[in-house]
Order: C-alpha cells, then structure tokens, then sequence
C-alpha cells in the first residue's frame, strides 16, 4: 500500500479536526480499508484511527434500547448486546473469530457493504446512527451500495438499536468471503415487522416493504406464501445468479420469521 | 516514520515503523520472528494470527503502530525456554496435526484463543472457531482432533485419517 500518516486521537473533537486534511479516511478495525489500501483501491494521504477514542466504545442497555459505541468490535457486541439476542448472535457470525477482535460496528455501518451484515440488522431494527454532527435514522442512513447518508470526515459515534419484540436474522454465508450471500433480518417491533435484506440487491440493503405488509396480517412463515421479489434488481455473480438471489430472499425471510416466532 | 515500543512474548520490543507497515511484517522483518507466516496477505488464511492484549487478530490486517504499547503473543513464545512444547503444541505432534506446517502457527494461536474462551469446546465449536484458518493440505481432521486432545477431551475413539 501506498505510504500515509497515522493519527490515533484520543476523543471525538481530535478526530474530527484531523479528519478535515486533505484525503484523510478514518480507521476502524481496518478488516476492510487496510485491505483495500493494500490493493491499492484507496490511498488516503492521512488514516485516522478511531480506536483510541474510549468514548466510543461499549454496549450499554437503556429503556428498551441498546446503544453501541461506534468502535466496539463485533466480537465485543457479540459478548455485550445479550439485551438483543438477535443482534448478538449476528454480530457472533460476522467473518471469523480474528476478523471480530478488530472490526467495528461503525466501520462496517460507514462502508456498506452490499453484503454486509450490520446493514441488514440496522435497517430492520429502526436502528439510530449518532455521528458526531447528528443523529440519522436508518431509513435515511443507507443510500446504495458503498454509500452512505454520511458527510466528508464525519464520525458514526454510537449507534441505538430499539429492541424489537422478536427479531431473527438469517445468513446465507458466502464461505469463502464469510459474508452473506443473501441475508434477512426480521424484526417485529411495537410499529409493525421490518424486513431488511442484504446481498442481494444492486442497490445495497434494502426493506422488503410486500412481505412487511403481509406480516402485519399475520406474523407467520405462511403469510410469506406466494410472495417474491424482482429478481432483475437482483446481485448476479459468479456465487449465485440473480434468479437464486431472489429465491433466497424468499426462503431466508419465512425461516427468519419462523424463528423469531 | 514513527516510534513504537511493545512487548512480544514477554520482552520489549522497539522499532521505527511507516504508518503502512504491518504488524505481521514488523514481527517478521524488523524483529526476526518469522514463525508468523504470511500466506494469503488478504486476512482470509489465518496463517498470520498473533495475539494483541490477549485476542487473536491477524497481524497481515494491522498496523504495527496500532499495536503501539500492546502485549503481543506470537509461536515463538508458546514453548517453553528449554523447548518444551506446551500442551497445544505438543497435541499437534502427537496427533499429526500439521502437515506442511505452514498454517500451523495460525493454527496454534487460534487453538490457543479458543481455549481460554472455551476450554471444552466441541468438534463443532472448534470447526467454527477455526473458519479463519486455512489449511491448504485439507488437514484439518488431525488439527481438530489435536485440539480436542489439548483440551483434555478423549480422541482414542477418532480414528487417525
């Protein structure tokens, strides 16, 4: 990878004023950037990390809402979000054990990956994502694939998970990337079912609004019956054409409500 | 270039590093420890895992600046001074665990993470732990049934593939 300066701030405001240099990007767990910058897919002329911030790391549970600092490590959410056991359990199937330690929530969150998991499970729960500017619902948050609501230098602080009455996400993983070849995250909350997909879509995570409305009726495997999404918008690769793709999201949602009961 | 001082198996260790330099290159170029083998350099093998501040991570997907005051575990410091394999070290010869050897420090180090998070772990536990770990001779029958051993668990039943 091309050479570049190293910052390590320890609070939000430092960061953000060292991300106001020219081609600045901030590092989370690097899982991904330090893998693209090897490729040479992005040559930041300062990296600025994020992991020296303690402010921004932890799981706290408040009122019915989990709230996770932006550089907690999937491995720490697995061990620490057991308020949400859904959102546990996805952060515990990201990658590998090693790829855990180091990757972060907001990492992930900011890059968005169109296979990504946390997507899929902010965009079903109704997540919140705190930057240090503001506050940006999920619904806004996610705008295609590798693209976000988020401004130059600006930070995913926290983010804040409502804990929906039950939740499931179901991953097909991609085995050798480990991301999910398609994903669905079910949540039932207090203001109707989200469905959220990831892997699938060209245009990124996105909410299958046809199975939400056919689940408000009937929170159940049967009420999905007959339901399909266009597999034209559909991923087409090497791994799964698009006709699979669509499938997928068929058969992923009915197990997810299935067992989120 | 910058100043970063750590300690790796117990000892101090000092260097002047780039921003881009890699923990796993800092171990091996700069500090002489090349039984942190580089494999697929992309994070997918495993064969790189070290442990910094006790979690496994892959040294090829770090920066050496970021482990900067870190305690950093590698192979080199699992045996004992004298040579003597530690208990994972010693199930992996004694149930042929390795085959070229080439994945086997990631291998070990990973073995070693799991074990202190689970120290009972099932055939199953150990399969997911190591979906990090790549062997590319396929040995991973005589890997698994290694660390079962290492933990104490009966392998007499598993036969020797």
């Amino acid at each position: 990878m091309y050479e570049f300066e190293f910052e390590q701030p320890s609070s939000v405001a430092d960061a953000v004023a060292a991300l106001k240099a020219e081609d600045a990007l901030a590092l989370g767990g690097g899982q991904t950037l330090l893998a693209t910058m090897k490729q040479r897919l992005a040559a930041p002329s300062k990296l600025v990390s994020l992991s020296g911030i303690g402010e921004m790391k932890g799981v706290s549970n408040d009122g019915g809402a989990v709230s996770i600092g932006g550089a907690t490590t999937h491995a720490a959410v697995a061990a620490g979000a057991g308020a949400y056991p859904a959102l546990a359990d996805m952060a515990g199937h990201i990658g590998d054990p090693a790829v855990r330690n180091r990757g972060t929530i907001g990492g992930s969150l900011a890059n968005n990956d169109p296979s990504a998991d946390y997507p899929a499970a902010a965009l079903a729960s109704g997540a919140t994502i705190v930057t240090n500017a503001r506050e940006i619902a999920a619904d806004d948050f996610f705008q295609g694939m590798f693209t976000t609501a988020l401004d130059e230098g600006e930070i995913i602080t926290g983010v804040r998970f409502p804990v929906p009455e039950a939740a499931n996400y179901q991953k097909f993983l991609q085995p050798a990337s480990r991301f999910a070849l398609v994903g669905v995250f079910v949540a039932k909350t207090g203001d109707g079912v989200r469905v959220a997909v990831t892997g699938a879509s060209e245009e990124g995570v996105f909410r299958w609004s046809e199975a939400e409305a056919a689940l408000n009726g009937t929170f159940s495997a049967g009420a999905l019956e007959g339901l399909s999404v266009d597999a034209d918008s559909m991923i087409g690769d090497m791994h799964g054409s698009k006709a699979y793709r669509a499938h997928l999201v068929g058969v992923l949602t009915k197990r997810a409500v299935a067992a989120a009961g | 270039m910058t100043q970063v001082s750590m300690t790796v198996n117990g000892q101090a260790a000092n260097g002047d590093v780039e921003g881009r330099t890699l923990l796993s290159s800092f171990l091996r170029d700069q500090l002489g420890l090349t039984g942190t083998h580089i494999g697929c350099d992309t994070s997918q093998c495993g064969a790189c895992v070290v442990h910094v501040n006790g979690e496994a991570v892959k040294s090829c997907t770090m920066l050496a600046v970021e482990a900067d005051g870190a305690e950093v575990a590698t192979i080199e410091g699992q045996a004992a001074e004298d040579g003597t394999l530690n208990a994972i070290q010693q199930a992996f010869q004694d149930n042929h665990g390795l085959q070229c050897g080439f994945c086997t420090p990631g291998m070990v180090m990973s073995a070693t993470a799991l074990l202190k998070d689970n120290p009972k772990p099932s055939e199953a536990d150990i399969r997911a732990y190591l979906s990090g770990n790549i062997c590319r001779c396929t040995g991973y029958h005589n890997i698994v049934k290694s660390i079962l051993a290492a933990s104490g668990q009966d392998v007499a039943g598993i036969a020797a593939e």
